[in-house]
């Protein structure tokens, strides 16, 4: 072989028939590195090649059953194991529920895979650099010619041969492939038009995917309907004459679960009328106890006794121990605690009401325990 | 008239070599467009502008800008949702039935078909991501390992509908890929612009015409095919479970599968036959699309309006027959309530009209065929219409009835959504074959040996 560089030899030929029949002499000659290129598949021509049957079938198979096992068991686990939720009463492995899941994976997964195994591991493809490309035999069969390509790596190839069995089968055109001159060449991936094509795309795929994930996310309208139309607290509204976005309640409100305070400047009334509801246990005393240690006994001093180490710096608050208030129903006092009474100011804002009556109780076994009765110490 | 049926009639009519083949069908690609393909195309971005704009509203100010409200939580968009999916089920049904019921007039229609499947089901996808209200965490419909550790609930239809239709767009995608490979080859071979070879090159994978790829390629194509069929079926009856599954009165019913697949091939074939009326007009395909094949699809119309006309009988019959006086009242009032007017709609153009198709010069003369078309997919719009919004207003307690009125941002959508559709197949027909030419080629008279050998 004097030409080391020729890929093949080929023969064009017009009708399916004219090919058909070439394709028989070729192969009765004991020829095995041809192929033969048409712009349709030949009916036929496969069993004229002595093709076995395709096996993609047994790929979609494979892939298919991979895909229904793989649907079936991702679901049970992320339904009954990883995570399981009772779902209209269903059992957590819902098989009937499961099955269109399955279903489409199963297709999904059998197509894209034999197709993707077709294209790649059969075809090799993508192959853009095969020496048929770009020819006019190649330019001939994707129009409308059949041809026939004998490779020179074929056992029996001789070029002289091969074009005289071409000529004889009635060819209509023979010609010569060679490889690309520069087909040994350094590969085209190192040219810096293709090295800068290739950054070109990273920066552009990680720019918008970077603009996309931190940017466009929290841009309008897709910060969370961080923008509505409503009005926020303390901000301006043009809906109301004042002008305010909040609104005072309508006169006499009364507010959930409060019991309006009806005695304001009656204590001796409050004292007559009002009466505690609560009875001195374990759990209102402790309570008593808590807020009278955080609110009354900076000034009354721990034990009610008037003797806080505050004393002397606001006119000194009275004992608690004195007849007079021994003497008080708890409704006056519970009257101080909420209004106040000279300089003490009113707690009614630290002290919820059961607070108060739960100090009321507490003051009450305070005072017990200075003036105890006789009983008390049986 | 005597019909000799040992002769199978040919698909494409007329005498034409090969190269005449590729020449006609790769002519839209290498001219440039003309006056009419640009009013065409700034017709329909205006609209798609125009829905573009209302869902910005939408994205904006919330899904209140629609017309939906209590009892009528699906309206437009599901509406919508379900009529595009339909659309598409003609495409599979061409390219994969038809090709395992070995019908050659497919080869003339079935890649525009499959392209249209392709931006049908874009289109629809569009209308579940807009209604979750806040489309930017779309991602959550997918089961990904998350920080929440929450899973999706494989147990419910319409987590069923995103696996339907994600692998429904994939297959059909992929579909129509490998039937444009052979095509983008012979395009590579016979352009001489620089640019689109790089682009053909790219796209053509390096395809050669091998005998021993074509060997494997068909039995693929066969594969594909095969999945493809109960894929097919099995999308809209996913979407039909959407209600079915549910218990809401007209919805609750077992015939919805099969009736939604009849539903949608019926509308999918109109929509097939209006757009291809244009593109063998425009393009001079009439030889490749020929009026027989047309004839053939408004039998299929014929067959599927029937079969549809068939299950609206049957969901009064078997209201009756269920008795259960709620379901006879949904009934009655589709019929004669306040959406009256959509049911009569949806019944005149899906039943009474495709009829006249059993007359054979209207199911052959192109601008009867069409208007019944364009009929046919009003109708199955309303269909939707009606099944959603009727049940939906008027379900188990007269106390949460409601009236729904589409906004006109939800009609704005609607006609976005045409626009969005129309764009992709006006960019489509003029960036690739829309018809497959290595199938066309393989069908014309000449185009397989006439002794098959051990093939016969």
């Amino acid at each position: 072989m004097d030409n080391r560089n020729l890929y093949s030899v080929t023969g064009l030929f017009d009708t399916p028939d004219e090919i058909v029949q070439a394709v028989e002499v070729v192969q009765k000659e004991g020829y095995t590195k041809y192929d033969v290129n048409t712009p349709y598949p030949v009916h036929g021509l496969d069993i004229k090649m002595k093709l076995p049957p395709s096996k993609l079938g047994y790929f979609a198979l494979v892939l298919g059953l991979t895909g229904a096992i793989g649907a079936l068991f991702f679901m049970w686990w992320t339904m009954s194991k990883d995570y399981p939720v009772v779902i209209g009463g269903k059992p957590f492995f819902a098989f009937p529920a499961f099955i269109p899941v399955t279903f489409e994976v199963t297709v999904l997964l059998a197509s894209v895979g034999t197709v993707l195994t077709m294209l790649f591991l059969y075809f090799r493809f993508p192959n853009l650099s095969h020496p048929l490309h770009d020819t006019d035999y190649m330019k001939s069969v994707s129009l409308d010619k059949f041809g026939i390509s004998i490779e020179a790596e074929d056992s029996l190839f001789d070029v002289v041969r091969v074009k005289n069995l071409f000529e004889k089968l009635g060819a209509k055109k023979i010609s010569e492939i060679n490889f690309d001159e520069e087909f040994d060449k350094k590969p085209k991936i190192f040219e810096p038009k293709f090295i800068v094509f290739l950054i070109f795309t990273a920066i552009v795929i990680s720019g918008a995917s970077y603009f996309t994930l931190n940017k466009l996310l929290y841009m309008d309208p897709f910060n969370w309907m961080m923008e509505q139309s409503r009005v926020m607290p303390q901000s301006h509204s043009k809906i109301f004459k004042d002008g305010f976005g909040m609104r005072n309640p309508v006169p006499g409100t009364v507010a959930r679960g409060s019991m309006p305070y009806l005695f304001a400047g009656q204590p001796d009334t409050a004292g007559e009328k009002l009466v505690n509801p609560y009875f001195p246990d374990e759990r209102t005393l402790s309570l008593g106890k808590k807020k009278f240690n955080t609110y009354c006994s900076p000034c009354h001093g721990s034990f009610a006794k008037g003797d806080a180490r505050l004393n002397g710096q606001f006119p000194n608050p009275p004992s608690l121990h004195s007849d007079k208030v021994r003497n008080w129903h708890d409704g006056r006092i519970f009257a101080v605690i909420t209004e106040g009474q000279n300089i003490m100011p009113s707690y009614s804002q630290q002290l919820t009401p059961d607070e108060r009556w739960a100090v009321v109780l507490y003051v009450r076994a305070l005072q017990r325990a200075v003036n105890a009765k006789e009983d008390d110490l049986k | 008239m005597s019909f000799d049926y040992s002769q199978e009639l040919p698909v494409i009519e007329g005498k034409n070599t090969f190269a005449e083949i590729t020449d006609v069908i790769s002519k839209p690609l290498e001219t440039r467009p003309n006056k009419k393909y640009y009013i065409a195309l700034a017709i329909s971005v205006s609209l798609l502008l125009f829905g573009a704009t209302c869902l910005m509203l939408t994205f904006i100010y919330g899904t209140g800008m629609w017309g939906n409200n209590n009892p009528v939580g699906w309206a437009f968009d599901i509406v919508n949702f379900v009529f595009w999916v339909g659309i598409g089920h003609a495409g599979t049904l061409i390219s994969a039935i038809l090709f395992l019921f070995r019908q050659k007039w497919r080869t003339g229609i079935a890649r525009f078909a499959e392209g249209m499947t392709i931006f049908a089901v874009m289109t629809a996808g569009l209308f579940p991501l807009i209604h979750v209200g806040r489309p930017w965490l779309d991602g959550w419909l997918f089961p990904y390992p998350n920080q929440n550790a929450l899973w999706v609930n494989f147990t419910s239809p319409l987590l069923w509908d995103v696996f339907a239709v994600s692998t429904y767009f994939t297959v059909s995608f992929i579909f129509w890929y490998v039937g444009l490979i052979p095509d983008f080859a012979t395009l590579r071979d016979k352009t001489v612009n620089k640019v689109k070879k790089v682009i053909y090159s790219i796209v053509s994978l390096g395809w050669r015409h091998s005998n021993r790829h074509w060997h494997h390629y068909e039995m693929v194509y066969l594969v594909l095919a095969g999945f493809a069929t109960p894929l097919v079926l099995s999308v809209h009856t996913i979407v039909s479970f959407d209600f079915a599954v549910s218990i809401l009165p007209g919805w609750h019913t077992t015939i919805f599968p099969p009736y939604f697949v009849a539903g949608a091939v019926f509308s999918g074939f109109a929509m097939v036959q209006n757009v291809l009326i244009f593109v063998r007009k425009i393009f001079n395909y009439e030889h490749i699309i020929t009026l027989d094949t047309l004839e053939k699809m408004n039998k299929i119309i014929i067959v599927t309006g029937s079969m549809v006309g068939y299950a609206y009988a049957m969901e009064f019959f078997i209201a009756w027959y269920s008795g259960s006086p709620i379901e006879v009242f949904t009934f009655v009032n589709r019929a004669f309530g306040d959406y009256a007017w959509a049911y009569w709609t949806m019944v005149s153009c899906n039943v009474l009209f495709p009829q006249l198709f059993w007359i054979k010069k209207i199911r052959r003369s192109i601008p009867l065929m069409f208007t019944i078309g364009v009929l046919v997919n009003v109708g199955m719009w309303f269909e939707r219409f009606v099944i959603i919004v009727t049940s939906l207003s008027r379900d188990y307690l007269p106390s949460s009835w409601g009236f729904y009125t589409p906004t006109v941002i939800d009609t704005g959508i609607l006609i976005g959504s045409f626009g969005f559709f129309f764009t992709w197949i006006l960019i489509f027909i003029k960036t690739m074959p829309v018809v497959s030419i290595a199938e066309v080629k393989s069908v014309i008279t000449g185009g397989q040996p006439t002794h098959h050998g051990d093939a016969q």
